[in-house]
């Protein structure tokens, strides 16, 4: 997208097509010959896993949207319509349910990959914080699709949800439950509810795909972050993407693949929660309402804060805090692999969202709650204290002074034993 | 129009408060694992056992319990208790609980004499159960409701006690073992653990002891018991079979599409693994080209 391009039209038909269009030639600029650096590891495969997660979830989805009823006294028994009597339902319902699971899996490897090799930092500021928007997006899918099948699950998760708004009457007594009863539709989660939820959740998959777009856009415009952190300074830095990239990105992702379909068709309701296959009751609470896996870490936050607003304006901290990440990292160094403290940090970090994925399970008692205090503290102290200290205090550990020192242990600026696939690189962009 | 405003603004308050969690009297029990042979990664139902649980059903749960969400002709179908189709018919045209008939031609939906028209079920008709809707099954059951079966084996599980890391480790051995089998595992022990309420209990008006039952206090009477065992086509069965096959039944009913399913998925595992060691190869091949 930037640099010059190395597309030439072989026949007389691309050429007058390229003239028009240069169609072709954007993608072979932006996925055939696009400089990757060659040094990345298979944590990098996870972006093109990401894509294939969200189609996969498009094709499925649309698939379930033709036989699926979004009716309160309906939308239960569809989906067991879908699942014993729609040809191959068996396979698409569980398809996308687990998909759902895998696609957020994915993308926690993901962020986590990013937050560890500094790839938020300069020039890829914009590109960290378009994955943010992906990821609230991701989370809003994520909680209107739960609540389509009106199991107990959905409708409990959903009315503790949309009341999370009601905490804004402690701001201006009123304005929360009038949002509340806005977004409900009525008075309480009902058939208007979940219509309105089955309408969101199909058009949001469609904003994330044009998030996506921008995303790859700016990963195109900013050039990949790599394990070393460094820029490609070299055409040596660097392997075209095709074939290079590609082998190992589809390779990762056949292997994504493999739990993915053990999950579909050997443990399809394991990642769920058995009382969503109880309809939807609104006169019988669940003895533990419990969010999907996924959204874990943050409910735990939401009710380690004693005062309901507080705990409301935590959870949405904890994920907004993401956006600042750029600006609250004082190291110049970006790859934790040279950051001997920082690394620490991270992994303490990792630890604690696990942590707090296991306490947002458990029921709200001690002595989980004084655990859920400490690791949300823990979660928001990586943000605040230690990116913006570390950073200033730490000594870096030497840095290879280029990609290719760094994979060949020195320096290969020379290129001479390049096989032609591999000087392809674009001398700079 | 302004009360009904603020009565929901209260209501939806109480619902914000009461939606909490709160985590009610502790239920421990073991809940004994069964072996099934649809468990595990080559499981698949046994046709017999199906049909012996179909039995049960018949003859036991139906007089309460609906499965309304399977179909006659699913009786008949592959993966299922496999019964000839012509049986299936005889049974659906002679099953007790009709399917509603009206409005008939003159708009009518009852008789003269006020009963609901009705008439014999057909392949295509759902297992109806034997109340017409939920106020005259608690009507009848003494206030409680007999839950429609389609879907119980999934609608139950038995949960994973534990400090933390025992906890995480017996979900890795849940998933190492493709454990998805908590349905007809809870329903089995729910079966078989009736008992005589511990000395000093109080038991509610009308409830029964179960030591597998949260709370311990089940509306539902024993439905088996050693002393009136219901005795198979061979003549054979004992109590615990008796439990066994039931469960066996309804995890069936919950999943009809199992055979099939990890039929394929052992398929689609084995074209991933074939296809992974081929894209390595070729991977590796690609990027011998240049040192890395």
């Amino acid at each position: 997208m930037s640099g010059h391009s190395t597309y030439e039209p072989k026949s007389n038909v691309s050429k007058w097509f390229d003239e028009r269009l240069p169609v072709v030639r954007l993608m072979h600029d932006s996925f055939v010959a696009f400089p990757t650096p060659r040094n990345l590891n298979y944590l990098w495969t996870f972006g093109g896993i990401l894509v294939f997660c969200l189609v996969a979830q498009l094709v499925t989805g649309i698939i379930l949207a033709m036989h699926y009823v979004p009716n309160d006294q309906m939308a239960f028994n569809s989906v067991q319509h879908i699942k014993r009597d729609v040809n191959y339902g068996w396979l698409i319902q569980p398809m996308h349910a687990v998909g759902a699971s895998m696609f957020f899996l994915a993308v926690y490897i993901h962020i986590f990959r990013g937050l560890y090799y500094g790839s938020y930092k300069a020039p890829r500021e914009v590109l960290w914080i378009l994955g943010v928007f992906i990821l609230l997006a991701m989370m809003a899918t994520g909680f209107l699709g739960y609540t389509l099948p009106w199991g107990q699950m959905s409708f409990w998760g959903a009315t503790v949800i949309t009341n999370l708004f009601s905490s804004l009457d402690g701001v201006i007594p009123g304005l929360g439950t009038a949002i509340v009863t806005w977004l409900w539709g009525g008075f309480s989660v009902g058939n208007a509810t979940l219509n309105r939820f089955f309408s969101l959740h199909y058009l949001l998959p469609f904003v994330i795909f044009g998030l996506v777009i921008l995303h790859v856009w700016a990963l195109h415009v900013a050039g990949q972050n790599n394990p070393t952190g460094l820029e490609i300074k070299q055409p040596a830095d660097a392997v075209p993407m095709y074939p290079y990239a590609v082998t190992k990105d589809v390779f990762g992702m056949f292997v994504f693949l493999i739990p993915f379909a053990y999950f579909v068709f050997f443990m399809p309701d394991w990642l769920g929660h058995a009382d969503n296959y109880t309809p939807a009751d609104p006169l019988v609470t669940p003895p533990h309402i419990v969010p999907e896996w996924y959204f874990l870490p943050f409910y735990a936050i939401l009710r380690a804060i004693p005062s309901k607003l507080g705990g409301v304006i935590a959870m949405v901290s904890a994920i907004v805090i993401l956006v600042f990440v750029p600006w609250l990292d004082t190291s110049r160094v970006r790859s934790c692999k040279y950051r001997p403290i920082f690394k620490w940090c991270f992994w303490a970090f990792a630890f604690t969202c696990l942590a707090l994925g296991y306490l947002g399970a458990m029921p709200a008692e001690e002595p989980y709650i004084t655990w859920a205090r400490i690791f949300t503290f823990l979660y928001f102290a990586f943000f605040l204290l230690a990116m913006p200290i570390v950073g200033i205090l730490e000594t870096p550990s030497k840095l290879p002074r280029s990609i290719m020192e760094s994979v060949l242990g020195k320096p290969g600026s020379t290129g001479g034993h390049m096989p032609a696939g591999a000087s392809a690189a674009p001398e700079k962009r | 129009m302004k009360i009904i405003s603020s009565l929901a603004a209260a209501a939806a308050l109480a619902a914000a408060v009461l939606v909490v969690p709160v985590h009610a009297e502790e239920h421990h029990f073991e809940y004994e694992r069964q072996k099934w042979t649809f468990g595990g990664f080559w499981g698949q139902y046994d046709k017999d056992q199906l049909q012996r649980g179909f039995q049960i059903y018949q003859q036991v749960c139906a007089n309460c319990h609906g499965l309304s969400r399977v179909n006659f002709r699913n009786l008949v179908q592959k993966g299922g208790p496999e019964f000839p189709e012509a049986s299936v018919k005889e049974l659906a045209a002679n099953w007790p609980n009709k399917p509603l008939a009206g409005p008939n031609d003159d708009g009518a939906i009852a008789d003269k004499k006020g009963n609901l028209l009705t008439r014999p079920a057909l392949l295509s008709d759902p297992i109806l159960g034997p109340y017409r809707n939920d106020k005259e099954a608690k009507a009848a059951q003494n206030g409680a409701l007999p839950p429609d079966l389609s879907v119980i084996a999934k609608a139950r599980d038995v949960h994973n006690d534990g400090i933390w890391y025992v906890h995480f480790a017996k979900m890795g051995r849940d998933v190492f073992n493709g454990y998805q089998e908590g349905g007809p595992d809870y329903i089995f022990n729910l079966l078989t653990n009736y008992a005589e309420p511990p000395a000093g209990f109080k038991l509610g008006d009308g409830l029964n002891y179960n030591k597998a039952f949260p709370g311990n206090q089940i509306a539902m009477v024993p439905p088996l018991s050693a002393d009136n065992v219901i005795k198979y086509a061979d003549g054979k069965g004992t109590f615990e079979e008796n439990a066994h096959d039931i469960s066996a039944f309804l995890a069936w009913a919950a999943d009809p599409a199992l055979n099939e399913r990890k039929a394929m998925g052992w398929q689609v595992m084995l074209y991933l693994l074939i296809t992974c060691v081929l894209l390595y190869a070729g991977k590796k091949q690609v990027w011998n080209r240049i040192p890395h």
